[in-house]
């Protein structure tokens, strides 16, 4: 049987969707392709542009690559452009003179950047942004200019705009229209995105016709507008819209609409029966789609009519979410509210400048349109209930209210429909990923490959991941609770791997048991895994990279960059001489200080080359570190006890200052907070804490798995009237077990709750020693005491060591971002409005 | 443009999958060097989201293929080789940086 012949003109993102979709069809065999590209490049990923500015490089923006078509018996011409369509004996013919017959030829020659007809505008920096090509021509123009102009300001040339700005040109958007975006946003969404725009220092001329472009005086080029004024600028890149790629159809005598594109029916036919148009260059029902999803959509819809089915294009949802310099915005269905009789909602705040519309019929239950800026959340669920036509709240406020964060549980992914087309880049819906979760994809990167979701704009991610988790809880598979991509483990059974197999560095485990070099997650738990079990100095070489900043220079990074200073109070029980060290101190430093809510005091505002002398200061007058850094034992409250109090029964303060000295420096899985109570008024709220005990007549009771902070709970009563050693026998084997068995960041309180059996296992556990393992708990913990040191102490004692306390590795200079005001006698951080005003008094000349 | 090297300082200065920060030319320039292939790379100390120059701090790692450093301050990634920042849409500057004769050089 000899096969068809199909023909595709252009290899863009269209074309060669087509292409692929007939090879992955059964019916493959019957057809034998060849595809021209005028480009000298198979399709690349357009969309994903702006990268090649990152760093990308047009290997990483391909589709597809040669080896791929040659596999596939796929032909293609390359830079070679076809200039001539014959109907009559069905052939094309291209620019080279080559000739080639077709059964069935498809058009997807895309579109081509509109340069307004200015005078001037065919200068040599005058440039477009649609192919590779274009992007080289701009990189070296950029590096040849100081002054970078965008004419248009919608979705592409804001794109550009971001693009020259991280050029580093000095960049201005000149668009005609009154406001940015013109085309997806309303008045409200445009003025807040000019707002933000020109916060990140572009500046945004609207209204302006341009007239001429003549030289400069200043810059390359002067732009003269229409109501006399002018911008100076040494390179301009048009954005002004896209016209379809139609010339040759033009040419052809192919049927055109009257203001250009390709007429195409609901099959994607033009006038001539066995010619199709898809795409960018397509005209359907009178408009052109500048999105890829759609063209994809048409390329499925070809492919199907061509192999005799009926599968029909008929519109396509143009709703976007993009993230433009950095500014969320997002459109969908009617945003203008342009629909008769439709009433808006809007809401609007200046003060974190974010702005929302929802256009709705007049009946109230259908979701039109919407426009966000500076808070694109909703958007999937907006975008969702306007495309599957759904009924709306009673009260569609909630949509866009903040306080009722309401949207996303209001609309909950069940309620959706299996046809919901969830991501509209791949057209994939809701039932797909179900079923592809069903076939086994249980993580994004496995459902990306398997759908393809997601890995277009990206703009669907988040409401792909809930209808997974849905589907997978459903299942009843666990989501999974690998600790991050380089270890297909969770916290719990790396502990187990690093305790049975003795692995004692960070690179041992991951050559062992992981892949890829690790990151700000899984180094920083394995880290303190090696730590809880081995106790190691954390700053030898081999553990220091895993180590937060905090635990590195042993305080707590503030917002500036600085570091707080909290020095160990064991008990809150402080004596006169050694709180006039901490005032000393804090004066000499000019550190701001506070008493903090654990009962003891903390310093702030300390620089790295400071720390060093701070320390010795304090290490010198008998202090220790705080461990107020690092996930480990923090503060061991107390309340003044039988010593003063005349209610109390036992020595709380005493028991308070002997745990906090024992379990000080152990590192866990999140951080651990004791108190003691000398009575059952319980003035040291030992109720909430991780460990709390209270004394009552006949002993101790002890008190596990309390927490104050975000959700608070009460700790569970779990043994009482215990003598000290039995009590410290328990603590040790608990915190051990804890330390072992949590996941990452878990304290004891979400810990317990996950832990099955609850309480009544736990205590069989540590008090009934079901498991046998009470022995080696102890032993364990008994190790990691004995191996105790103050860390600030060992490294005050190691030059090296000392050497990282600098903020630069070569010079003494400070940080001279560092600004600080006073407040109520002491220094704080001066805000970024202060901080621009003081640096204006003080170093005018940098203004 | 003709670039002018700046040696910053001795090779063990920077411990395989740690940063260093130097002052080079008035700038704040972070170094890096990976713990696995000992490769350095150097960008701008300035993080532009928590607006601090604190990047040199940040714990080191790849996310995907790409090498990246995560700001101590709000944990946003940026790539070592471009300076990109993946989860915002900002990107730092970043600098040449080579090792001579047992001394770290950067060009800026
Ligand atoms: C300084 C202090 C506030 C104060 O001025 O009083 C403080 C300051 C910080 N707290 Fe706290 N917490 C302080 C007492 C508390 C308390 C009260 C207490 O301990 O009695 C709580 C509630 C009790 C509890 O933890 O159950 C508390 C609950 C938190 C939480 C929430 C924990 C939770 O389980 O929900 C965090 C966040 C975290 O750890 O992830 C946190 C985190 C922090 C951090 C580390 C935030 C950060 O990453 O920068 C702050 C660093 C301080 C610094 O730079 O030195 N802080 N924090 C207190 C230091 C106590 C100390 O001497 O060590
Ligand atoms: C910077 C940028 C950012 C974008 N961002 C988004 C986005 O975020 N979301 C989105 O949905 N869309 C976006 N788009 C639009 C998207 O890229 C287009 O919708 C898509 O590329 C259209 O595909 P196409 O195949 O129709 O056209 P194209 O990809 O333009 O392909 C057409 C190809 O045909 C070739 N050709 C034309 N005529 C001939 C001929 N006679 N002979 C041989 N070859 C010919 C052209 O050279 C070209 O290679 C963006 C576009 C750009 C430029
Ligand atoms: S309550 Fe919040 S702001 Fe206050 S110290 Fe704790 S973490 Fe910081
Ligand atoms: S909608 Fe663009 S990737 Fe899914």
């Amino acid at each position: 049987m000899n096969k068809q012949r199909i023909v595709v003109v252009g290899n863009g993102m269209v074309g060669h969707k087509f292409i692929d979709n007939l090879i992955a069809s059964d019916q493959s065999g019957q057809f034998e392709v060849i595809t021209f590209s005028e480009e000298p490049r198979l399709a690349y990923d357009r969309v994903q542009l702006s990268k090649y500015f990152a760093g990308a490089t047009a290997e990483d923006l391909a589709l597809t690559n040669e080896d791929y078509y040659q596999a596939h018996g796929v032909n293609y011409v390359l830079s070679d452009k076809v200039e001539r369509l014959d109907f009559i004996n069905k052939e094309v013919i291209t620019a080279s003179g080559r000739r080639e017959a077709y059964d069935k030829l498809v058009l997807a020659t895309g579109s081509f950047p509109f340069v307004p007809p200015i005078p001037g505008n065919d200068q040599p920096h005058c440039l477009v942004y649609r192919t590779i090509e274009d992007l080289e021509a701009i990189t070296k123009s950029a590096k040849q200019s100081q002054v970078g102009v965008v004419v248009g300001g919608g979705l592409l040339g804001l794109e550009a705009a971001n693009a020259l700005k991280q050029a580093g040109l000095s960049t201005h958007v000149v668009e005609f229209a009154p406001r940015l975006m013109a085309v997806q946003l309303d008045e409200g969404g445009g003025q807040l995105l000019r707002r933000k725009i020109e916060a990140m220092g572009v500046t945004v001329h609207t209204q302006k016709a341009t007239t001429e472009i003549v030289a400069g005086e200043k810059c390359r080029y002067r732009m003269n507008f229409a109501d006399g004024s002018h911008l100076e600028t040494d390179m301009i890149l048009f954005s002004a819209g896209i016209r379809p790629q139609d010339e040759l159809a033009r040419l052809c005598g192919l049927e055109l609409g009257e203001r250009g594109g390709i007429k195409v029916n609901n099959y994607c036919q033009t006038s001539e029966p066995d010619v199709y148009a898809i795409g960018e260059c397509a005209l359907w029902s009178g408009q052109i789609f500048g999105l890829v999803a759609p063209g994809y959509h048409m390329a499925k819809v070809a492919l199907s009519h061509i192999m005799g089915g009926d599968e029909a294009f008929t519109g396509a949802d143009m709703s976007t979410k993009l993230k433009l310099l950095g500014v969320d915005v997002a459109s969908v269905g009617d945003a203008q509210g342009r629909t008769p009789n439709s009433k808006s909602y809007i809401y609007s705040n200046d003060v974190e400048d974010i702005y929302k519309r929802i256009v709705v019929s007049a009946d109230g239950k259908r979701l039109l349109g919407a426009v966000m800026v500076g808070d694109a959340e909703a958007y999937g669920t907006l975008q969702q209930l306007c495309v599957n036509a759904m009924d709306l709240p009673a009260d569609p406020n909630v949509l866009i209210l903040p306080a009722v964060d309401g949207a996303a549980q209001l609309m909950g992914v069940d309620s959706l429909p299996d046809t919901a087309q969830i991501c509209s880049c791949f057209d994939v819906s809701k039932g797909a990923i179900c079923c592809a979760v069903q076939a086994g994809a249980q993580n994004m990167g496995e459902l990306k490959a398997s759908t393809l979701a997601s890995t277009g704009c990206g703009g669907c991610s988040a409401l792909v991941k809930q209808v997974m988790d849905a589907e997978l809880t459903k299942l009843g598979v666990e989501v999974n609770n690998d600790i991050c991509e380089h270890f297909a483990y969770s916290r719990q059974q790396l502990a187990d791997i690093v305790r049975v197999k003795k692995i004692r560095s960070f690179s041992a485990l991951l050559e062992s048991h992981g892949t890829g070099h690790g990151c700000d997650v899984c180094k920083p738990a394995i880290g303190s895994i090696l730590a809880s079990f081995w106790n190691d100095y954390i700053l030898e070489d081999d553990h220091i990279g895993l180590q937060d900043t905090n635990d590195i220079f042993l305080g707590n990074l503030q917002k500036d960059g600085t570091y707080s200073v909290v020095p160990r109070v064991a008990g809150g029980e402080i004596t006169p001489e050694k709180l006039i060290v901490l005032g000393q101190v804090a004066k000499q430093f000019n550190l701001y200080t506070k008493i903090t809510g654990g009962q003891r005091v903390d310093l702030f505002g300390a620089q790295l080359n400071d720390l060093p002398t701070i320390w010795q200061q304090l290490v010198d007058a008998g202090f220790e570190t705080g461990h107020a850094y690092g996930k480990s034992v923090r503060t061991v409250k107390s309340c003044v006890g039988s010593t003063w109090c005349r209610y109390g029964v036992d020595d709380s303060v005493g028991l308070a200052i002997d745990i906090e000295d024992r379990y000080k420096g152990l590192r866990s899985p999140h951080k651990l907070k004791f108190a003691v109570s000398g009575c059952t008024r319980e003035c040291a709220e030992a109720q909430s804490k991780d460990v709390g005990i209270i004394a009552t007549e006949k002993g101790w009771n002890l008190y596990v798995c309390g927490n104050g902070g975000m959700r608070p709970r009460h700790a569970d009563l779990f043994a009482t009237d215990l003598d000290s050693d039995t009590l410290i026998r328990y603590i040790d084997r608990f915190l051990m077990f804890y330390v072992r068995t949590a996941d990452r960041l878990q304290r004891t309180s979400v810990w317990l709750e996950n832990l099955e059996g609850g309480l009544d296992y736990l205590k069989q556990v540590i008090i009934e020693d079901s498991l046998g393992l009470g022995a080696e708990l102890e032993v364990e913990m008994q190790h990691v005491i004995s191996r105790y040191q103050c860390e600030w102490k060992t490294t005050l004692s190691d030059p090296a060591k000392l050497k990282r306390f600098s903020h630069f590795i070569n010079s003494d200079a400070r940080d001279d971002n560092l600004v600080y005001v006073q407040e109520r006698a002491q220094v704080r951080p001066a805000r970024e409005q202060e901080r621009i005003s003081t640096v204006e008094v003080v170093e005018p000349a940098l203004v | 443009m003709s670039v002018s090297w700046h040696v910053v300082c001795r090779s063990e200065a920077v411990i395989p999958g740690t940063g260093v920060c130097a002052l080079v030319e008035g700038k704040q320039v972070a170094i890096f060097r990976t713990f696995k292939d000992r490769q350095l790379f150097a960008l701008d100390n300035f993080d532009p989201i928590g607006r601090a120059n604190v990047l040199s701090r940040g714990i080191q790692g790849s996310i995907g293929e790409t090498l990246v450093v995560a700001s101590p301050l709000y944990k946003q990634h940026f790539a070592l080789a471009t300076g990109l920042c993946l989860e915002e849409d900002v990107r730092i500057p970043v600098y040449e940086v080579r090792e001579q004769h047992g001394l770290i050089e950067v060009a800026a």
